[in-house]
């Protein structure tokens, strides 16, 4: 029993990861029907920044942390601009492509300015497992928890209560009737953009202090958060929350339990045999949108 | 004097050669081809082998995403099948090369329509999503199941024969290769002169009028799966026996997007874009290495970075053609032609 409430803690903490980095996939897709294979790689991005910040040029953690969303912002609306805006009306495969493009150059990059080792990454939490109910838990995943609930709460109220959310929720309806009520839709895709690079940023500036250490394996999570954002539904902020907590807890017990059996992988593959399961019962997740799915 | 393409009956419409020096162009090149392999370096004809493998995938992720307009990231998983039956067939149970990469085709082209199932309900990036994540339950049951694919470790795979005549050099493999690039391509080009192949265009182009126009796309879809598929098996088994051992490592994320790539620079929709593609995506490596080598002299730094600026470059040009030459250098090809072809009353 206690075996599988390890699981499901661990599960859950992070899982609050993974809907973080799911927020910002799902914000894209709300406001600009983009899917954004490069989400990892501005997870990696931020972390990367982070490093070059508070190692190489020895800036506290939290200014360093500060200005490296503030890259992560001018990052992704200089890609906005002048990658995803040109390709506005285009077919789906030329905007999954071109993110995917995206994706090489910037791991390119990185590559090209720190290799392929890993790089030491600073701890900016204190190593001392927290304890939740007598289980052990790493208190940067606690961190991320806690972090998303916060952000989820501040990303409810702004769509719900200020001008700027409105419209954002507009633009997603019905761009063009949006445009017609004097909403500025490129601005909306912008800021959409550079919400996801922040909140990618933030969980990878989180992983890189858990891992203790940063490298290219760190963008692989992109892949992962899409079997989330679906289980969630792709155009659903709180789905993607309540769809990182699934994954998280499914992937560790799954990983817990069936690794012995056929030899470890099993956390790395289960989202995707969910995705699967989804895309064939309801494609739509949990709380998507059900007539926003074209049906065949 | 000509001054455009008009065309009055279907046959005119169905020609696939318009003119007569396309056939000439292709019977020198065939030559050229014939006599290649007493030319080049073992580096360099190594490298012409991949250039057709490629070629041979190529056109098969061409047919399904260009043609049938059904989009996949699971073709590195369909490569993997192809490598790992041949591997089965050939080292294990040794049968003859001929057989081996039909079987090995088949058997993808199951596996693929299998995978193509989810189609029948979704599509656009639902569907991409799918065979994404065809693509990573793939690659872990080819590494858990060590009984079949050898897991990690991976199989080695015997060289061809014909007859008594070992096929183990890249000179005698080269002829192989374009056997099934030739008959590949070739088919290819026909399948969309045939009621199939304009089935699936009209799939792509609008499912319901396709539909209404008697097209069954359920079956449809599931074909262009299955000849893509099998089309990927036959690249999948050439590459394994070019590459003699084959491990899980031949075919990441990384060979799939390369592929779509290749589709998009080339040109989607177009059996001689993939040609040009696959051509273009496999001597740019090579170009930027000739480059780099010239280069390395006055940084030795640079060589260590080679690979991380080869991946840069292949984004780089990704989002370039999709910007700037969304049609990829088919379309540019073609207004070239078309150029010189109703040069000098163009209209």
């Amino acid at each position: 029993m206690s075996f599988f409430l390890q699981l499901v803690v661990n599960g859950v903490v992070v899982g609050g990861i993974y809907a973080l980095v799911a927020l910002g996939f799902v914000l894209i897709y709300k406001s600009s029907r983009v899917i954004n294979f490069a989400q990892g790689e501005f997870l990696m991005m931020g972390a990367y920044v982070s490093l070059a910040l508070i190692v190489g040029a020895g800036v506290p953690a939290l200014p360093a942390f500060v200005l490296s969303l503030g890259f992560a912002v001018v990052l992704a609306l200089l890609v906005e601009r002048l990658v995803l805006r040109p390709l506005i009306g285009e077919p789906v495969i030329s905007v999954i492509m071109v993110t995917l493009g995206l994706a090489s150059v910037l791991r390119a990059g990185i590559q090209l300015c720190y290799g392929t080792d890993t790089r030491p990454f600073p701890e900016l939490f204190s190593a001392r497992p927290f304890l939740v109910g007598g289980i052990p838990v790493a208190r940067g995943y606690l961190w991320g928890f806690c972090l998303s609930g916060v952000l989820l709460a501040l990303f409810f109220l702004f769509f719900k209560l200020t001008t700027t959310g409105v419209a954002m929720r507009a633009t997603a309806l019905d761009q063009v009737a949006a445009l017609s009520m004097g909403v500025s839709v490129k601005r909306m895709f912008a800021l959409a953009w550079a919400i996801a690079a922040v909140v990618s940023a933030i969980g990878g500036i989180i992983l890189g202090s858990i891992r203790g250490g940063i490298d290219m394996g760190l963008g692989g999570i992109g892949f992962k958060v899409i079997p989330v954002a679906i289980l969630g539904g792709l155009d659903s902020v709180p789905g993607a929350i309540v769809g990182g907590l699934l994954i998280g807890v499914l992937e560790n017990l799954s990983g817990g339990y069936l690794d012995p059996l056929v030899g470890g992988g099993v956390k790395e593959v289960a989202p995707f045999v969910v995705l699967v399961m989804i895309l064939m019962v309801r494609p739509y997740g949990l709380f998507g949108t059900v007539e926003e799915l074209e049906r065949v | 004097m000509r001054c455009g393409g008009f065309r009055t009956t279907y046959v005119a419409d169905d020609q696939i050669f318009e003119t007569v020096y396309p056939k000439i162009g292709i019977a020198v090149l065939g030559l050229a081809l014939a006599v290649l392999p007493g030319l080049l370096t073992s580096y360099w004809l190594d490298v012409v082998n991949r250039i057709g493998i490629a070629i041979v995938g190529a056109v098969g992720l061409n047919i399904l995403t260009g043609f049938a307009g059904q989009i996949s990231i699971g073709h590195a998983a369909f490569l993997a099948v192809g490598g790992y039956a041949t591997a089965n067939l050939a080292g294990r149970e040794g049968w003859p090369f001929w057989l081996v990469l039909p079987v090995a085709g088949l058997v993808t082209a199951l596996v693929g329509m299998v995978f193509g199932v989810p189609s029948l309900r979704l599509k656009g990036l639902y569907l991409a999503m799918a065979t994404l994540a065809a693509h990573f339950i793939v690659e872990f049951t080819v590494q858990h199941w060590d009984g079949l694919t050898g897991g990690v470790a991976g199989m080695s795979v015997p060289p061809p024969r014909l007859g008594a005549l070992s096929l183990d050099t890249d000179a005698r493999l080269f002829y192989v290769i374009f056997a099934v690039v030739v008959g590949g391509v070739a088919f290819a080009t026909n399948l969309f002169r045939t009621r199939v192949g304009r089935a699936f265009v009209a799939i792509r182009d609008r499912d319901v009028s396709a539909e209404v126009l008697g097209v069954n796309i359920f079956r449809h879809k599931l074909l262009a799966f299955g000849v893509s598929s099998f089309y990927a098996g036959l690249a999948g088994g050439l590459l394994a026996y070019q590459a003699k051992i084959i491990t899980p490592e031949n075919f990441p994320i990384g060979v799939a997007i390369d592929y779509l790539a290749m589709i998009i620079i080339g040109g989607l929709g177009s059996v001689l874009g993939s040609v040009f593609g696959a051509v273009f995506m496999t001597l740019l490596p090579e170009v930027l290495r000739l480059g780099f080598t010239a280069l390395s002299g006055l940084s030795p730094k640079l060589i260590g970075a080679f690979a991380s600026i080869r991946e840069g470059v292949f984004g780089l040009l990704i989002i370039l053609f999709l910007i700037f030459e969304p049609d990829g250098l088919a379309a540019r090809w073609r207004t070239v032609k078309d150029y010189f072809r109703v040069w000098p009353f163009a209209y």
